[in-house]
This record gives C-alpha cells, structure tokens and sequence, in this order.
C-alpha cells in the first residue's frame, strides 16, 4: 500500500518541476546549475515554494534575543531571524530548496522548451558495436565454462548407446568427447555515435564574462547531445596564437592571453577528426566560440581548412561569436562569405548572458 | 486511528513508561490516557509533516514538509525528538533508534504536554477527538477530488490556506451576539423613531418669543435636511459587518459566494487552524511546562550513572539559546522555576515590589513554599501572552541577558536596540501577540456599495510584507470573486491595496 505522504510528496515535486519548467529560461541563462553535474543527476536550487499570508515584513520588525552585547550591535541580516519568538524552535529556514533532475529529464525539459527537434542520426547502420551473450554451447572451451548438466547427459547417452550402463551401479565417466562448453554469440547493437569537438579562444580578449557564457552554453548543448546520442565523446580545444587539445577542467578555467590564430585551433580540430573520428562512423559536432578577433592574415587559412577538410565531416559546424569590449567581431563576417555554400554551418552572435538562450536554439533548432 | 496496526511497545520501554506514568502522577501532573508508539524516523517524519495525525488530506505541503524533514534528518542538521498530539487518548510518537536515555527523557516530556493539554484553559475547547475529525477531513476532501479533480481542490485549498491565520483565536472562549446584524437593517430604524417627524429632533428648549431666534427655522431645516442625506447614504451603503469582523474566515464562510464544496473545504481549513492555535498561543508555556517536568523527573528519578552524561549533553541542546531566538523551552522552563523560586521565598506581593534595598530584596525568604503550587496554577490559566506580561521580571531579564532587537532600514541588519526592562517585555509582547502575525479584520464587505471586500490591517509600526500581501489579496479575490481591498500603512503613509482579478492597484489612502 503506497503511504499518502508518498502522494503528497509526488505531488510536490511535480509542482517544483512546473515551477522549474516555468523558469527554464533563468535557469539556462544564469549559469546557476553548472559545477552541480553530478553522475546523471543535477541538483537545481530552486526558491523555496510557500503559501502566503499576510505578514510583516522587515521594517518596523524585531524581537527579543538572549546572549551578550551592546546596543547597537548588528546580529543578523534583515529577513534572518524568525518572526518572532512564537516560532523560534520549530520554524524551518526560509532557505533555498535543491531539487534532482535527471540529466535526461534536462534534455527533455530544454527540447520542449526550445522546440529543439530530435536529431535524425547519420550512420545508425553502419556504426555496429558488438556484445557479447552466452546463449549457446560448444564442444570445445576452457574448463571454466563446462555445462556440467549438458555434459552429464552426454556421458549418459553414450554410456547406455554403447551398453555401458549398468542400472545397479549408475556410475556415468565423462569422456574428453562428451564434454560441452558453453558459449557466446555475438549480438550486433546498433549505436549511434556522437562526437563534440568544443573550441574557444581563450586569448586576452576574453573575459571571464564571456568564458562563463561558453561554458553555459556548452552545459546546455551537451545535456541536450548527451540526451540525443548513446555515447557521446567530447573533446576541449583551447587556443589563442596556438592551440591544443585540453581536458575539460582546463577548458573551462585557463585564462590565457596573447594573440589570436583561429586556424591553429583548426588544425587540431582536424587532426582529432582524423584521428579518432572517421566521418563516415561518427556524427562530428563542432563547438566554437569566440570573441571574433583574429590576426588578420590568417582568416584565409581558417576558411580554407575549414570547407576543405572540417564541415564536410560534421553534422554541424557551430559558431558563436560572444560580444567582446576587446575584440574586433570580424571573424563571423569572414564566415557569413561562406555561409550560404554551406547548409550545417551555423553561426550566432552572443550579446550577453540573455542571449543563450537563443543561441542554442540557432544552433540545436535544425535537428542535425 | 493509529498510523498502523498497533504495535506493541517492547517490554522495556513498556516498564519505563509505568515508572514514568507513575512519577508524574505522584508529582500531581494529571493527564489523559497516554499511548505511545514506537516509529522510525521516516514515520515519525511523516506523521510530523501531517501535523501529528496520520490521516490528513491530500496537499502538496505535507509532501515539501516530509522532503524537509527527511532531508534534514540525512544530511545531519536536525532530529525532531518527540511528537505528541492533544486528544485523548493522547497519541505520542518514540523514535525507534533513539538510545533508552532519550526515550525516557521524551516519555517525561511528553506526560508534561499532556498535563499541559489537559489542564490549560486555552485547551479546554479544543476537539479531543480530533484524531476522528482530521480524518473525516480527509475523507471529505478525498471525495471532493473524486468529483471536481486533484487540481482544482488543491488550488482552492491553497487559497483557503493563504487566509487561515485570519481568524479569531479568543473568539471561542467568548460568547458574542448570537448573529452579526447588518447595517443596513439597523440604519432603517431610526426613521421609525416618533420623535423625527414631529420636527423636535434638534430643537433646544425656549420660551416661545425667543423660539424663533434659538431654533431659527432655516437651520432647523438644513439640520433635518442633513440627517436626511446622511440616513440615505447610510441605507445606499449597506456596508456590513456593523463591527470589524477579526474572523474573516467566518465572514467568508457566511458570505462569499462558494459552491458547497469549496465552502466545506474552507470550514474544514477554519476547523483545523482553531484547534491548533492554542499549541501557537501557548508555544513557551507549553514547552516550557514540559520541559521542566522532564527535568524534575530525570535528575530525581529516571536516571542511572551511566546515562548522566548523555541525558545532560541532549537537555542542554534542547535548552540552547542563540541571540536571534528565543528559545521557547529555555524561556519556559527558567520562568516557570522562576516563578516557583519566587513563590517559595515569597518574592512577590507589594512588601517585596516596594522594597528599596537591593540586599534585602535578594535576601529575601519567607519560606512560603508555595512555588509548586503558583506553577500548577500558571498553567492552567496562562498563555504565552499573559504569562509574560505577568511574570517576566527585571532581574530575569537582566539574569538572562536578554535584549530586544530592531530591523535598522538603512543597513538591513538586525541590531540590538535595548536591555531596558521595559522595552524588553513591551517587543517581546508584541511579538507573541497573535502569534507575531498581523491584525486584519473585514470593516466592509459592500465597499463602494459594489460588493467588494473591504480589509483593514490594523497597524502597529510593523508594516506588511508587500510580495506576500499582494499575493494574499489574488487568493482572497479567488474565493471573494470581487474586487478585494486592505487598508495598511506602506512606507509610513496610509495606503490600499487592491485587487480586481486582473491587475494589482496600490492607492495612497
């Protein structure tokens, strides 16, 4: 018999969840939920839900206290103590209540908020992994996995075919013929596979504004391709007049300066493709951000690697221009050249923090 | 109708209950039957989030308080210990993994609340078989939903539930006029009255060759023309109730236009939030009360050697203070062996309040002995209010360390304003007065002569929390269906709120 207090406790949580669904939009744009990625569950803070009264608030409040002191000293911040010593004992804190979400749950929430389509995987035929099952047997194998009951039978058989049995003394002798292994067969399971290649520039001119607006924004994407695919492998890309491939701690942290050469960052990005991510088994993402300042020369060289030998491989090439004081923005101009000859190059432009929101609807919205 | 089938306690703690029953008795505590039931902590916080009583209907705050509880208790940050409730038989609830100290430390407690519940006068009206009514609620609820949906009850109950702190604590204990009179019927009688139609209303006494000059015929006609108006506005108006109404609850239930559902499921919320006031009027008394007999019957009797130190550690975590609260047990307890060390000594009365020397007054003794019983008599005929005003003395305070504090606007900081007597007892008073909360009666339910409801908050230097007014009037509007209005003090001008169902309005007055 299921308690009531379990009724009413679904109960809650769903309506936390409405009140969460409700404010998605704060929650993407406000990084409030990163750094809380457990194993599959977030914990969002979400503001405590209440039923309210009329109450007094602040001004012109106060109680009485015991301890030490002189007048004048300041013992709490306004909204702190209780409303009065009526309650003091028993009344919980007006504090912020963390609710679990599961990272699916996430996605899904985002999907329908954003009006994300599913993505239509490329390459669900001919990406096959292989598992393993033990659904039958051998006549040969290690004696670990002998078939005690089947090779008995066998001994058996043999021994009454060939007349050896006698029915006063059942004694049945194995014979190395008689012996049966188990076995496996192997189950083709179909997989589709993804792949996110995450790339920022990380010179001078970004801020930690605008890192915290990449790193916002790639949690989102991540939640939502982790959701799409069954095993996505990420890869980070930090660059500013050289690049390399870092983990994800590093990614989200370094603050370096310098100057700028997107192409490096290129090069690495095709070379991890190459490496590890064969087109035609992989479905590529790619990431970039940037404050769009880059050392004038090289724009030609980053065009070049970029149609020849980088969006031809991808799903999507996705490219976010965060609004800098520093940097020029020309980059996203060199790319909106190419724009039209290429349909899984997206760009957008990231003004501030509010800007997420429709950032990654621009980029997940054509379910690539 | 216990939670589930009765279990029965095991044989040990069964033995100390006898022993514990048996002391409190001799001590002169009187109470209902008392059973207990020994819970895990998942049960124990489920019957807490229930308010004590296992069956309650359904509401997503039970839920988000069983989700506090139960998060607090695996997180380490706090225990509930004991968990009684005011019925008779009174039903108590043990924690099952609490050490036998603890469990005797509770079962003192707990007979200490039941004396409490039995013997207070603020008590004597409450349901004793409330166990029964809660879960008819219940039951009314559960068909409620069968007929009209989970969503709409609950969204009902939640306005219900917004407004149930407005109702009349006292009102029980005093014997109004049998029905509220509407103005408007009483406005007509005046016209009745023989004496206005014979034009003397008005009219001084005079010789008749002066009468012209003292009740000069124009006047008396301007004045007779006055009343005329003032009796037609008075009729147009029809405001009612003729007084304010604090239980605004009850003028609801009387008034607003509900279905018959909705109007049960309000009476059901009004009838729960008058049985449990007296526990909110009473917080210190009864805290107190019951933490003075559990100290009494531990230190005399339950205790063992061994079990001194734990029984110690877990008394003075219930007892401490820190400077943003009142501990209610700690103030309870210390003003009830205050009072019981006064009445000993004889350190009341007019000889010891007017006596000048400082030595003589600590010094004094009498030898009375008369303290245990001033202190059953305190409990049975105070509240938390009461007992404060008429026992909290300047050497308490002073012994105590107690201050007042006050919200500083400028710095939103809390700051200590006072160590003055005075000013002590005048905050805390405040404070306890009506559970802290604010004053609001209903002066019109046909304000503007347009049906809408018309609140005013009493004011008393403490303003209302806007957010939450503001939220307050959308759910009173949903069960008034009129425009709603309260009548406060913002910003230290008089103003009004309102709301129409639409849109907020906040009007200086």
């Amino acid at each position: 018999m299921g308690r009531n207090i379990d009724r009413d406790l679904s109960r809650f949580k769903n309506i936390v969840r409405g009140r969460l669904r409700k404010d998605l939009r704060r929650y993407i744009t406000h990084g409030e939920m990163l750094g809380r990625k457990g194993r599959e569950v977030v914990s969002i803070p979400v503001p405590n839900i209440s039923i309210p009264h009329f109450q007094h608030g602040p001004k012109g409040s106060g109680g009485v206290g015991q301890g030490e002191g002189d007048v004048g000293q300041p013992i709490g911040r306004g909204g702190q103590p209780g409303d009065g010593p009526g309650q003091a004992g028993d009344a919980p804190g007006r504090h912020v209540r963390e609710v679990e979400v599961s990272l699916d749950e996430l996605a899904e929430m985002l999907g329908e908020e954003l009006e994300l389509p599913r993505i239509e995987p490329k390459g669900k035929d001919t990406i096959k992994s292989k598992k393993d099952r033990y659904t039958t047997v051998r006549r040969t194998g290690p004696e670990s996995l002998r078939h005690f009951k089947r090779t008995y039978k066998q001994a058996l058989k043999r021994m009454i075919a060939s007349n050896d049995y006698n029915i006063d003394a059942p004694r049945i002798i194995p014979m190395r013929e008689d012996h049966i292994y188990r076995s496996w067969k192997s189950i083709p399971d179909p997989q589709a596979n993804a792949a996110v290649i995450y790339v920022m520039d990380v010179s001078g001119s970004m801020t930690d504004d605008q890192k915290e607006i990449v790193r916002t924004e790639s949690f989102w994407i991540d939640t939502w391709l982790q959701k799409q695919y069954d095993g996505v492998q990420t890869r980070y890309v930090i660059h500013d007049a050289v690049a390399r491939e870092v983990d994800e701690d590093t990614f989200y942290r370094t603050r370096e300066s310098g100057g700028t050469r997107i192409s490096s960052a290129y090069q690495v990005a095709r070379s991890i493709i190459q490496r590890e991510f064969p087109p035609d088994a992989w479905n590529i993402y790619c990431f970039q951000f940037s404050d769009g300042d880059n050392w004038g020369e090289d724009n030609n060289e980053c065009i070049k690697i970029l149609t020849d030998e980088i969006i031809p491989h991808c799903n999507l090439f996705c490219y976010g221009q965060v609004e800098s004081p520093y940097g020029s923005g020309d980059f996203i101009r060199e790319l909106r050249k190419i724009n039209e000859e290429h349909e899984n190059l997206i760009l957008s432009e990231i003004g501030n923090k509010d800007d997420i929101y429709d950032s990654i609807k621009t980029f997940l919205g054509k379910g690539k | 109708m216990p939670i589930s089938t009765h279990r029965a306690l095991p044989s040990d703690i069964a033995a100390v209950q006898d022993d514990m029953q048996q002391i409190a008795a001799d001590y002169g505590l009187d109470f209902f039957e008392t059973i207990f039931e020994i819970v895990d902590y998942e049960e124990l916080s489920m019957i807490a989030a229930y308010g004590g009583f296992p069956t309650r209907y359904p509401h997503w705050r039970f839920g988000a308080q069983y989700d506090e509880l139960m998060k607090g208790y695996s997180y380490g940050l706090q225990k509930i210990y004991e968990m009684v409730i005011n019925t008779d038989p009174c039903y108590a609830y043990l924690l099952r993994c609490n050490a036998m100290t603890d469990q005797k430390l509770v079962i003192a407690h707990v007979y200490g609340h039941c004396d409490f519940f039995k013997n207070n006068a603020w008590f004597a009206l409450t349901n004793r078989k409330m166990l029964d009514q809660m879960a008819n609620h219940a039951a009314r609820v559960n068909r409620y939903i069968d007929s009209h949906g989970q969503e709409a009850v609950e969204e009902f109950v939640d306005a219900c539930l917004s407004l149930e702190d407005l109702i009349d604590p006292h009102s029980p204990h005093i014997k109004r006029t049998e029905k509220p009179v509407r103005a408007a019927s009483t406005a007509l009688e005046p016209r009745k009255d023989p004496s206005e139609s014979d034009g003397s209303v008005g009219r001084f006494p005079s010789k008749d060759y002066m009468d012209a000059y003292i009740n000069p015929p124009d006047v008396l006609q301007q004045e007779a023309d006055q009343r005329e108006e003032e009796l037609r506005q008075a009729e147009e108006s029809r405001s009612f109730p003729a007084e304010p109404q604090r239980d605004v609850l009850l003028f609801l239930l009387e008034n607003a236009p509900l279905k018959d559902w909705e109007r049960d499921v309000l009476s059901i919320i009004r009838d729960e939030a008058y049985y449990m006031a007296p526990q909110g009027q009473t917080k210190i008394m009864n805290e107190g009360w019951a933490s003075y007999w559990h100290s009494k019957i531990m230190t005399h009797h339950g205790l063992t050697d061994a079990e001194v130190i734990d029984y110690a550690d877990h008394h003075s975590g219930t007892m401490a203070t820190s400077p943003q609260r009142l501990n209610p047990y700690k103030l309870g307890i210390e003003l009830l062996k205050d009072i019981e060390e006064r009445w000993n000594t004889g350190q009341f009365g007019p000889d010891y309040e007017q006596c000048d020397d400082l030595y003589e007054k600590e010094h004094w003794d009498k030898h009375l002995g008369l303290g245990r019983e001033k202190i059953f008599e305190v409990r049975r005929i105070h509240n938390d209010v009461t007992f404060i005003d008429t026992f909290l003395t300047a050497e308490f305070c002073h012994k105590h360390k107690m201050f007042s504090f006050a919200y500083n606007d400028s710095s939103d900081y809390y700051e200590i304003a006072s160590r003055e007597f005075d000013e002590i007892k005048q905050q805390l008073l405040n404070s306890l007065t009506n559970h802290g909360r604010p004053f609001i009666y209903v002066t019109d339910g046909n304000h503007k002569n347009r049906g809408d409801l018309y609140l005013n908050h009493n004011y008393r230097g403490n303003e209302l929390k806007l957010d939450y007014a503001r939220d307050t009037l959308v759910n009173l509007q949903r069960i008034w269906r009129r425009p709603v209005h309260i009548e406060s003090v913002i910003d230290d001008k008089p103003t009004v709120l309102s709301y129409d169902g639409k849109s907020h309005e906040m009007k200086a007055k």
